[in-house]
């Protein structure tokens, strides 16, 4: 925080830096697409254990909701969550306000359309997939009209929203780079993080979302797709995620970060093996098996440099271990680094070959991506939100318990969830490699599917108790 | 350089950006680029048309109203401008001319007769499969099934022959359909292990014919008979192209094993 600190003596910041309206309509928007969220996990999860009590109607498919499920999480939960914590770090740390008000209220309510929008395409448009005029219009236009998903997971944005989209990452990255260039002196680490992320995810959602659709076929659209899947975690995700944690940790424990080089050396570790991986994704695939060993030694390569973050992270907090219990915030993002860790750690493990002939395609993965998506980054902006909530109200939260329990639902659930799903997918994967009829992997499944369906209503019952904290936080304020 | 604007978007955000997709993803399109990308008529093969015609012998009124083979062979007859009962290249309009070299079986390049009904068979069938994948992405059927056998865990054994290039190099592959998961079985060699009937009784209600299966049904592929209630007798539109969809899968290999009865062939093997 010491550039920040110091630049603080040397300008004035500026009244109304933080626009604290904004922040909180972003967080309730990120809850909201939450708990949709939420419930399609949750159908998709009864599906699997026979209980669907949905079974049958087309506008509540699991396989449709399944979509909804992961993309309401990347670009309606965490792309939300990202947006207002940003919103109160960039002017924080730049002492000068976001480019444009306007521009910035534009950008939410275009946000939310987007997000909309693609989940009522997910949803509703392979309902009028066999009208004529769609078949007509594919033949003038030349390309494929899927009124729904595309075929590439978190791609699944229909063709129609994606030049908005496109649009929308680019007026974000001019609302926060101008601030960011208005600062002046070295930048802090957080910013680093904060302007990759901003060409990242541009790059990232522009490559994802249009090459494999448009310009090629096969296994070449298939190296393209796995670079997406694992850019947009990589490169949009983690990214935000660590450079709030650069921003939050350090003023919580009101104590700089332990040490400068081995933030430098996490920077641009990430940055330069993380774009490296994406092929790890589809082993064993018609890919050139080059490109397969060349992603598979970039991924191990990042697990030494997130070493390098976590010992970073821990050196901060050594001395005040006592922080982990006292201060929840805190308690999110530490438990979220130790999360961190293990998925690393996992990963590291999981991209060899020798894993994958075992695991690819089993429930191991299912319970790997949870663990990163839910454990890490959505545990870290639950903290962000539980820090920033009380002081965007300027009232304390109305429960503390309440908090309590949404972390400790949130933490066991994830924990139990991803355990069970990895365990699950070692059963199948030996299963299917010993031949055993397809019908004996999905039945042994099912205690590890119906362990599933408790651990994720637990995960939901911790996010019903922080919304009820929030509601009764919020009312409580307007009675004041 | 590592703590500035300019290096940080530059070097760590444009550049190792464009670094990777340069050696991730442009290399391996450079490595295919000589493999032409078919289109959905040009992968119409006999096996899959031969599932095609079979729906329509099953289910004749609801293939006739939806893929009705007559309409166009009428219209590309139509196309004959001189008159002379067969169609040459240039008589052809320019979004079927792929169709002549695709059904001359004579090859003295023109189509007249039987290729006609063929003709107008790829037609309608490539017409299917771009709806039916469409239908496949659309309800997330990719989410649960894979389409690549890979070289390891006995996977040759159980679905076929590995997974190579040229299968994925056509437009129904845009994106590709690796899939990220199985649920279910791996439906790349997955056309004509099964009847047309049992895809359609499959697709209204997994359980009958597969009693452990979790797939949800999916009962919006199916048109209501005449007292409203629908029935796995009457496939629609989306129904039909999913069926064709899926009998196609594999067809262009001549064979691979038939892994329901694998435990029969280890059995016998020791």
């Amino acid at each position: 925080m010491s550039a920040a600190e110091t630049r603080s003596e040397e300008i004035t910041p500026p009244q109304d830096l933080v626009d604290t309206r904004l922040v909180l309509w972003y967080f309730v928007a990120a809850c909201v697409f939450l708990l949709i969220s939420m419930l399609g996990g949750i159908l998709m999860a009864l599906q699997l254990v026979h209980w669907n009590p949905l079974a049958g109607l087309e506008l509540f498919s699991p396989g449709r909701w399944r979509m909804i499920h992961t993309n309401a999480v990347a670009y309606g939960f965490l792309a939300n969550a990202f947006l207002g914590a940003l919103h109160w770090a960039v002017p924080r740390l730049t002492m000068h306000r976001v480019a444009s008000q306007a521009l910035s209220y534009f950008i939410f309510l275009a946000w939310q359309a987007i997000v909309l929008l693609t989940a009522a395409g997910v949803v509703l448009g392979p309902s009028f997939q066999d009208q004529a005029w769609v078949a007509e219009a594919s033949r003038n236009l030349g390309i494929s009209m899927s009124l729904g998903a595309q075929g590439l997971e978190w791609g699944e944005t229909p063709f129609w929203i994606d030049p908005v989209a496109l649009l929308g990452l680019l007026l974000v990255a001019v609302n926060f780079m101008v601030p960011i260039a208005k600062a002046k002196g070295p930048l802090y680490v957080t910013l680093w993080y904060f302007m990759a992320a901003f060409v990242w995810t541009f790059l990232t959602y522009a490559m994802g979302n249009l090459l494999p659709e448009y310009t090629v076929a096969g296994t070449s659209a298939g190296a393209i797709g796995g670079l997406f899947i694992h850019d947009l975690v990589g490169l949009f995700v983690t990214p935000l995620g660590w450079g709030l944690m650069y921003y939050f940790v350090p003023i919580m424990l009101q104590r700089p970060i332990w040490s400068h080089g081995l933030s430098l050396v996490g920077f641009w570790g990430l940055a330069f093996f993380y774009p490296l991986q994406g092929i790890h994704h589809f082993l064993y695939t018609p890919i050139p098996m080059f490109l397969q060993h060349g992603a598979i030694i970039s991924t191990i390569a990042v697990e030494l440099v997130v070493t390098t973050v976590v010992i970073n992270f821990f050196g901060t907090l050594w001395g005040q271990g006592r922080a982990f219990v006292d201060n929840l915030p805190i308690r999110w993002f530490y438990t979220g680094m130790i999360y961190y860790f293990l998925t690393c750690l996992q990963c590291s493990m999981q991209v060899t070959l020798t894993f994958q002939k075992l695991i690819h395609f089993t429930d191991w993965v299912v319970g790997h991506a949870h663990l990163v998506m839910f454990g890490v980054f959505s545990m870290w902006l639950f903290g962000v939100m539980t820090y920033l909530i009380p002081r965007l109200l300027n009232r304390p939260w109305y429960s503390h318990k309440l908090c309590e329990w949404h972390f400790w639902l949130s933490a066991a659930g994830v924990l139990v969830m991803a355990s069970d799903l990895i365990l699950a997918g070692v059963f199948q994967g030996y299963f299917w490699a010993a031949l055993q009829p397809w019908d004996v992997s999905v039945v042994a499944s099912q205690p590890f599917w119906i362990t599933r369906v408790f651990a994720g209503l637990a995960m939901f019952g911790g996010f019903l108790c922080f919304l009820y904290n929030f509601w009764m936080t919020w009312s409580a304020r307007s009675h004041v | 350089m590592f703590e500035t604007k300019a290096g940080v978007l530059l070097i760590g955000g444009l550049g190792f950006f464009g670094f990777a997709f340069l050696s991730n993803a442009v290399v391996p399109i450079l490595m295919y680029k000589d493999l032409p990308e078919q289109t959905a008529e040009q992968v119409v093969n006999d096996r899959v048309l031969y599932q095609f015609h079979n729906l329509k012998e099953r289910y004749p009124d609801q293939f006739d109203k939806y893929f009705a083979l007559e309409s166009v062979r009428d219209e590309l007859a139509g196309y004959d401008a001189n008159g002379d009962g067969r169609l040459s290249g240039e008589e052809l309009p320019r979004q079927h001319a792929s169709l002549l070299p695709l059904a001359d079986a004579d090859g003295d390049q023109h189509l007249a007769g039987d290729e006609l009904e063929r003709a107008a068979s790829i037609v309608r069938c490539a017409q299917a499969l771009r709806l039916g994948r469409q239908v496949y992405i659309g309800e997330g059927c990719w989410h649960c099934h894979s389409q690549f056998v890979r070289p390891v865990s006995n996977e040759s054994k159980r679905w076929g022959e590995v997974s190579r290039t040229w299968e994925y190099q056509n437009e129904l592959q845009r994106p590709v359909m690796f899939g990220t998961r199985r649920v279910g079985p791996d439906l790349s060699r997955e056309g004509g292990r099964r009847g047309n009937d049992w895809h359609t009784v499959h697709f209204f209600q997994p359980q009958v014919v597969s009693p452990n299966s979790p797939m949800p049904p999916y009962p919006w592929l199916f048109d209501a008979g005449q007292d409203g209630v629908k029935t796995p007798d009457l496939p629609n539109q989306r129904g039909l192209a999913l069926i064709t969809y899926i009998q196609w899968l594999g067809s262009w290999l001549d064979s691979y094993p038939y892994y329901e009865e694998l435990q029969d062939l280890e059995a016998e093997a020791y």
